[in-house]
């Protein structure tokens, strides 16, 4: 299925956002096992998979409407479910392995399969998912049921054909990469060379082939030899888009390490060393905690990145590396708010980010199912609400605002009314168009460009 | 830009603080970070949870806290304390 159109220009706040589809139950009681893990479009944007904390993986597709027009409407709806990774207990540690998915990865189409990798804490998964439109029918031997005729009976020969069938989308699990962590996997990531990938846990990082299952190399190292020395843990991993030997990986103390492969096989000592000087006399007991990097994106066209840390989104140029180009405040009004939040754990929630196609406008969550775009070229930002309540077909998002202090004006909402259990930790945006995915704790929230 | 003013992140800092003045004195360090590579982490020795059965018969067996999700080595959490990981045989939500 094509894409139907390119996108046009901007995507930020020249872009009208409209409400497109719902995906999850309606109900306010949230099963755990219904929490939402991780949302990932593929290259093409035509296929749309979701992890949930129950170890399963749902996979929409994306069908045009009315493909005559040159701006058309389009649907993502349900392709293919499967359980990807069941609970395990690993009796040897005591160690309880939740079937939570933390991360989804397309592999880029090779043939008329799809494959992704899904992992849990501990094992990494490699899914072939096929179509099967059409049967073989008309054996000599056999009925169509599948019973033996009777030899007697057969006196003539014919030849089987392929006859079309119902469509059957099938997932099977091709590789099981397991044992390669002796800590939580945070993220995986597909390298540019479609032949191998990397797998990041809290202290090390491995690089592994996709053919292969029995081994994989381990490419960074932070344990200390001594557990007591313990100063900071690996939070995010990725490989760069376009150049196979280089890759990034953030920390939980907000730096962010650039490595080389061609160096040294183990990568330990970086190429470059991102990190933003901070101001001693501001520094407090929870600038550590906020400064931890949840995640980290290359952009599309390889020359930035960006992260995200409790409070804001920084773009860095990957040529410079000691302080990022941009810096966008997301929710700087929960500054305030630290204690509570460090009471409550919320100061430890991991949030997203994400590119559009063209690198010119990010976006991320937050709390009360807000989620931020912040516009680069435009240097504009806006707070949208994923709710139940803008759920009519086509309705344009109304911008939120958050009132920080002070006399609260009309449509504002303050800060002490925000809901701190409805998060938006999960965003994707569709390669190519402006159609977004935005996951809150157990719905699947599709949004796209208001057309005319 | 810096103003006079006690900044809202020493402020929070400070309530902080006098909730729980014991609060260690290595912000965001080790403590946080052991915790974080502990998840997950149940104790159940089937040689002392055999043996306690086989001695104690009639007599309340060990049982863990009340609290689960504390990492000790002293509470001895019986099978039936253990939560149940059960397989997901029902299809996500989201692909009704």
């Amino acid at each position: 299925v094509a894409a139907g159109f390119l996108m046009s220009g901007g995507g930020g706040n020249d872009v009208q956002w409209c409400f497109s589809q719902v995906k999850g139950a309606i109900d306010d009681d949230v099963a755990e096992a219904d929490i939402i893990s991780t949302v990932e479009f593929n290259h093409s944007g035509e296929l749309l998979a979701t992890g949930d904390k129950g170890g399963r993986v749902v996979i929409f597709q994306q069908e045009i409407e009315n493909k005559s027009q040159q701006q058309c409407r389009s649907e993502y709806n349900v392709y293919s479910t499967f359980q990807s990774h069941e609970p395990e207990f690993d009796y040897l540690k005591s160690l309880e392995i939740e079937e939570k998915i933390n991360k989804i990865r397309w592999l880029p189409q090779k043939n008329a399969a799809q494959f992704l990798l899904s992992t849990n804490d501990k094992t990494i998964k490699l899914w072939k998912i096929s179509e099967r439109d059409k049967r073989p029918e008309g054996y000599n031997l056999k009925e169509e049921d599948g019973r033996y005729r009777d030899a007697a009976t057969i006196t003539t020969l014919q030849v089987p054909v392929f006859r079309p069938m119902d469509l059957m989308v099938e997932a099977s699990p091709r590789r099981v990469f397991a044992n390669g962590h002796t800590y939580h996997i945070n993220s995986i990531s597909v390298n540019s060379d479609n032949e191998t990938y990397l797998s990041a846990d809290d202290l090390r990082i491995n690089m592994w082939h996709l053919e292969i299952t029995d081994r994989s190399f381990n490419i960074v190292d932070i344990k200390p030899a001594n557990m007591e020395e313990l100063t900071e843990v690996i939070t995010a991993a990725e490989f760069h888009p376009h150049q196979c030997n280089t890759f990034v990986y953030s920390s939980s103390k907000g730096t962010i390490r650039l490595c080389d492969m061609r160096a040294s096989a183990l990568c330990d000592k970086h190429s470059k060393l991102f990190e933003e000087p901070e101001d001693p006399s501001n520094r407090s007991f929870f600038s550590e905690i906020i400064s931890s990097i949840s995640d980290v994106k290359f952009s599309h066209n390889g020359r930035y990145m960006m992260t995200r840390d409790y409070l804001s989104v920084k773009i860095w140029d990957l040529n410079m590396e000691n302080r990022p180009v941009e810096t966008y405040q997301v929710h700087e009004y929960l500054r305030s708010k630290l204690c509570s939040l460090y009471e409550n754990d919320c100061i430890f929630d991991k949030f997203e980010c994400c590119w559009n196609g063209n690198d010119s406008v990010v976006m991320t969550g937050s709390y009360n199912n807000f989620f931020r775009m912040l516009d680069r070229s435009q240097r504009r930002d806006v707070t949208l609400e994923a709710s139940r309540e803008s759920c009519k077909p086509r309705q344009v998002l109304k911008p939120r605002r958050v009132c920080a202090g002070g006399k609260r004006k009309k449509d504002e909402i303050s800060v002490d009314s925000l809901d701190f259990n409805k998060k938006i930790l999960h965003t994707a945006w569709h390669p190519q168009e402006n159609i977004i995915a935005v996951a809150t704790t157990n719905n699947l929230y599709i949004f796209q460009e208001k057309v005319n | 830009m810096q103003d006079a003013v006690v900044s809202p992140e020493k402020t929070e800092e400070a309530k902080l603080k006098a909730r729980y003045p014991h609060l260690g004195t290595k912000p965001g360090g080790s403590d946080l970070l052991r915790k974080r590579l502990q998840k997950g982490q149940k104790y159940f020795d089937s040689g002392d949870y055999n043996m306690a059965k086989a001695k104690m018969k009639n007599k309340q067996l060990p049982t863990a806290a009340a609290e689960k999700t504390e990492i000790t080595g002293d509470h001895i959490p019986t099978p039936q304390d253990l939560p149940q990981r059960k397989q997901s045989l029902v299809a996500s939500k989201l692909a009704v």
